[in-house]
């Protein structure tokens, strides 16, 4: 039997920010552990985006070395306790794990999990004093991608300074994922491993605006990495969407995560939200907005134009959100938000849908049947319809060249039109997951040194 | 962390602050704007450059105590420290040699046009400044407003200083005047800076002469990167982001009835954190 990570009751975890799963204890841990058949040649490896010997520290977990199986994802992953907990395992490791054939694949994200919390139950992570090349590297947005691309070129002894225009650093694991999914107190651990290995993290620093990218060169930066995600906001362009208690996604959550909205009055940013929440959208983002709005005590409706079956989100999540309350309008477009003689929401207008043809994406296409419209009483709507690249820094750098979504376009290997400028995460590729920006981190780090040796001989 | 320099009272609950902000110093220029986080618990808010000294490394902030943020920095004093700042956001004030440009500021706005009063100015334009405020007691930078005014207007709603009556009655004598003078043209620029609506009246009756006019807007920022949406405001039908896409828009486009009912999302809010800082 795979075994599952244990949670707390929907129940109880409705009324609070308290992390749903809560990891293996030791036992369950080395249980999982010793299901692991070690393959020779093992397809999990393959399934993972950065690469972790994956059977190595599952069979460092079997033998009771906890430490040992960290050192060993650490040698590939620096997000290891974000990792265990947001990377959707499920299309990666797990789904190309033996096991898998027979609908049992090893538990790889909870084992991951349980390694990395080793750090957070006995210590601050800290990482060895290393020597430090005088060649400096400017890493830009401290979210998956820069993180890790910041953690291996400390690794490989350059100078990293990592700029974040937020005032804490994390980018997406800090304004986007909820605590309940990821405590930030585990991004701050996160952050913390990643200066001890010697990168100076810079907050309030705008890329393109407190500095260009030309300033960085003139201050001695000899490589520069662009990891500034996808932070623009997608809105539906319906009637209504201006009026009070219309949320972006984005708002939305950088108001409740990052500064701590749910503790108001305590944390001085406040969120309105009303009693009857709508949002809009099928993927993660549209989840935790809805998961977040049922712990700010109201009750939610999620508007997705397709059936559950096209829903982008994690099935673990659409659980978790099923468990929790949250009730669910498939087939559904919205078409207009009413709104109030003050300006606040009052209703939302929709159109039933039904699936067509497939589309580009492989999943069938919603369309729209015949005077099916239909309005219900909601009084906030919150538009999780997905983010584009954020336009700041492109716009601010002339010959930095983008493609048509507004993603900057790089080479095979992470380099910008513009030479010693490399780019990659959401920025390069539209609004993807953790663990894929951070593959980009990586190798992006992997093709600075090549250019920074061929720089300077 | 960024140090306070100096600390004036200007008039009854407007202050001025001078901080220790090197690079932002660098950067800024009239009409842009920062966001400020007084300490970890504090949130986000944004407030104009009202003036900026690259050589010291300091930005100049002007505001008025209302709000819980405001209020609260308010209170601190010079040495001490505030955690965040980060700037300088949005676009900067196009300023070239056009002729006549009418500056407006209303109330704590009045902060706010005073760098760009200056900036038209020193392009070598004739600047004529219109500023305005409920009473005497709340009148400020009339000193530094006369220095880069070709001529200055105040008024007061009770007639406590200047002339009685509203920012917008100046206007409309102005363009009365010049209606009936042979010799003299309407401004190449109407710019204006203030509550809501203010910048509503002053777009609405320069949009019948057709005399180009800028407001600078304040809408509710999060982030102010352009991340959040929560500033977006209708100009000409479509949807912009106050924080990247302005602050300063084309008046005579702006939606001021949506822009006046979105800055009041969070009075409830703002209610119950003011009513906490009482106690």
């Amino acid at each position: 039997m795979r075994a599952k990570i244990p949670q707390r009751a929907a129940s109880e975890r409705i009324k609070n920010f308290l992390e749903v799963a809560l990891g293996f204890s030791k036992e369950q841990a080395e249980k999982e552990a010793a299901r692991c058949l070690q393959c020779k040649n093992p397809p999990c490896v393959k399934g993972c985006p950065v690469g972790i010997d994956i059977p190595g520290f599952i069979k460092l977990i079997k033998e009771g070395k906890r430490r040992e199986a960290l050192e060993k994802i650490k040698e590939k992953n620096n997000l290891a306790a974000v990792c265990g907990r947001v990377c959707p395992q499920e299309d990666q490791c797990e789904v190309a794990c033996i096991l898998n054939k027979k609908g049992i694949p090893i538990n790889i994200g909870a084992l991951e999990r349980y390694a990395a919390d080793y750090e957070l139950e006995h210590r601050t992570p800290q990482a060895a004093a290393r020597a430090r090349k005088s060649t400096k590297v400017a890493v830009v947005g401290s979210g998956p991608a820069g993180l890790t691309c910041a953690a291996d070129l400390a690794k490989m002894g350059y100078s990293v300074t990592l700029f974040e225009s937020l005032h804490i650093p994390g980018g997406v694991l800090v304004y986007g994922i909820p605590e309940f999914r990821l405590p930030k107190q585990i991004v701050s651990n996160e952050v913390q491993y990643i200066k001890s290995l010697g990168v100076e993290v810079k907050t309030n620093s705008l890329i393109g605006v407190t500095l260009t990218i030309e300033d960085l060169f003139k201050d001695g930066y000899k490589a520069v990495f662009v990891a500034t995600g996808a932070g623009l906001p997608g809105f539906l362009g319906i009637p209504g969407e201006s009026l009070n208690r219309v949320y972006s996604a984005n708002e939305f959550l950088t108001r409740v995560n990052l500064m701590k909205a749910y503790k108001f009055p305590e944390y001085a940013t406040p969120i309105n939200i009303g009693k009857d929440v709508a949002v809009i959208g099928g993927g993660n983002v549209a989840l935790d907005c809805a998961r977040v709005s049922l712990r700010l005590g109201s009750k939610v409706t999620l508007v997705y134009r397709r059936s559950e079956k096209e829903m982008p989100g994690r099935f673990e999540e659409i659980e978790h959100a099923k468990e929790e309350g949250v009730i669910f309008k498939f087939l559904t477009q919205p078409v207009k938000i009413l709104g109030d003689e003050k300006g606040f929401v009052k209703g939302l207008g929709c159109i039933k849908m039904e699936l067509g043809e497939p589309d580009d994406s492989g999943r069938r296409r919603p369309v729209p049947v015949k005077d099916s419209n239909f309005f219900f009483d909601v009084d906030t709507v919150i538009v999780a319809v997905g983010q584009s690249p954020n336009p700041l820094l492109p716009k601010a750098t002339a010959n930095l060249k983008t493609g048509k979504k507004g993603t900057i376009e790089v080479d095979e290997n992470f380099m910008t039109s513009i030479p010693g400028v490399f780019a990659g995460g959401d920025i390069i590729t539209g609004a993807d997951t953790v663990i894929s920006a951070m593959g980009a981190g990586k190798k992006a780090a992997t093709s600075i040194q090549n250019y920074l040796g061929d720089v300077s001989t | 962390m960024h140090k306070i320099i100096e600390k004036k009272e200007l008039a009854k609950d407007i202050t001025r602050m001078v901080f220790e902000a090197p690079l932002i110093a660098r950067k800024a220029e009239a009409g842009q704007f920062v966001v400020l986080i007084i300490d970890e618990k504090g949130e986000r808010i944004p407030l104009t450059i009202a003036d900026f000294d690259r050589e010291k490394g300091t930005i100049t902030l002007i505001f008025q105590k209302v709000g819980y943020t405001t209020r609260k920095l308010g209170m601190l004093n010079a040495g001490d420290l505030i955690s965040d700042l980060l700037g300088p956001l949005g676009h900067p004030t196009e300023a070239k040699k056009i002729g006549t440009v009418v500056t407006i500021g209303g109330g704590a706005g009045i902060a706010e046009v005073y760098p760009v009063a200056r900036v038209f100015k020193k392009c070598g334009n004739r600047v004529i400044g219109i500023i305005g405020s409920r009473s005497k007691d709340l009148l400020i930078l009339e000193n530094e407003m006369r220095g880069v005014c070709d001529e200055l207007f105040i008024t007061t709603d009770d007639g406590s200083s200047g002339r009685k009556g509203f920012v917008i009655d100046v206007l409309k004598e102005l363009f009365t005047v010049i209606e009936k003078s042979a010799h003299t043209e309407f401004p190449a620029l109407v710019y204006c800076i203030g509550p809501v609506p203010m910048m509503k009246a002053v777009a609405d009756f320069t949009r019948d002469f057709g005399v180009k006019t800028i407001a600078n807007l304040n809408p509710v920022m999060v982030d102010a990167t352009g991340m959040c949406g929560s500033c977006r405001c209708t100009v000409g039908g479509k949807t912009v982001f106050g924080c990247v896409d302005g602050p300063e828009f084309d008046a005579h486009q702006v939606d001021f009835v949506e822009l006046g009912k979105r800055t009041k999302l969070f009075c409830n809010q703002e209610k119950t954190i003011n009513e906490k800082l009482t106690e």
